[in-house]
Parts: C-alpha cells; structure tokens; sequence
C-alpha cells in the first residue's frame, strides 16, 4: 500500500482514523437498543470500545398513549465518566 | 490491551456497571481479565425491587460480553495519559495491518 507509506498522523487512510481525529473532542454515538451518546472521546480501541466523559445518554422508548397512539419518550442521563463495550456500538461521528 | 491495562488501574476503585439486560451494579472492581470479564466484590444492585433475584449475593464474576457500561470514577481517570495510550495503540494497530 504505497499511499498509506507516509501517513502523517492527520490524515485519513482507515476508517478508525476517523474516530483518532476525534481524541479530545465531542462525539456523537449511536448504540445498539435505541440509545445515543453525547460526550468528549478519551479512548478508544479496535474494537470500539470507547471511554467517554461528560456524557449525556438518550434512551427511546415507544409508548402508547391515552388515544392508543405511539409516543416515543426519550429518557435522558449523564454521566462525568463512562466506559461503552464496542460490541453495543452502532456509529461514532464527530461532533461540530 | 489498552482497555484491559486501563481496567486493571481500576482495580479496587468503586463502579457501577449497566449489563445488556438493563441491571445495573454497584461494586469494588477486584479483577479483570483480557475478555474485559471482571470481578466485583460487596455489590449492591441499584433498582433491587426490579431484580429482587440479585438481593442475597455478595460478589460476582460478570462475563465481558453482556456488559454495556462501566460507570467509572472521574476522580481515578487520567484522561491525558488515556488519550496518549490510545494514540500509541492506535499506530501500533497501523503498523500490524500494514
């Protein structure tokens, strides 16, 4: 692979280099079972495995109301430090 | 590694952990293993009237895999040291697929 012999350590030649440019920075994670993820990136792995700080989780939950009607509520959480296992995640985007 | 070396710093700090299936556990992290599977001592489990089933036992072994979050204590987290770990393992994981 040629192109990637002199990557220097901004630019984006895999995919996960994407998530590396992300270190430090806000971002947004969708998860398995209708969550997502606000919150600062400090680690990640491979597997994406994430550590995220200052977190704020969105759980949907579809609910019928009086008029049998589907609501969907959204549960909001945070968190000042938070470990998510790779295998739950769905996207990692940055954050503007 | 990375995760596993990160965990094992962890080692008796207090965290709270949310299984796939909702349950969420409070204890003292005694031990890690490569799979991430842990080991948790003198454990409460929060919302007990919903998982009465949990309320007599002590410490657990929680396999890796049905994990979703490890709530960790910001106080015991570095989160330069974290970020310049996961750079290195990032280059070391370019170097390996080249």
């Amino acid at each position: 692979m040629a192109d990637t012999e002199d990557v220097g350590s901004s630019s984006v030649s895999e995919p996960l280099d994407l998530v590396r440019l992300s270190l430090d920075e806000i971002v947004f994670v969708k998860l398995r079972g209708d969550r997502e993820l606000k919150g600062r990136l400090h680690a990640y792995d491979s597997h994406c495995n994430l550590v995220l700080g200052d977190v704020e989780e969105t759980i949907y939950v579809v609910e019928d109301d009086e008029n049998d009607q589907e609501i969907i509520r959204t549960i909001k959480k945070q968190e000042e430090m938070l470990f998510v296992r790779g295998d739950s995640v769905v996207l990692i985007s940055p954050q503007a | 590694m990375l995760f596993f070396s990160f965990f094992k710093t962890l080692t008796n700090q207090v965290v709270t952990i949310e299984l796939k299936n909702d349950i969420r556990i409070r204890g003292t992290l005694k031990s890690v293993d490569q799979y991430l599977n842990i080991k948790l001592d003198d454990i409460d489990v929060l919302d007990l009237d919903k998982y009465p089933h949990l309320s007599s036992v002590k410490n657990m072994f929680i396999r890796g895999s049905v994990v979703r979050y490890v709530v960790l204590p910001r106080s015991e987290v570095d989160v330069g040291l974290l970020e310049d770990a996961t750079r290195r393992e990032a280059a070391n994981q370019a170097g390996k697929a080249r």
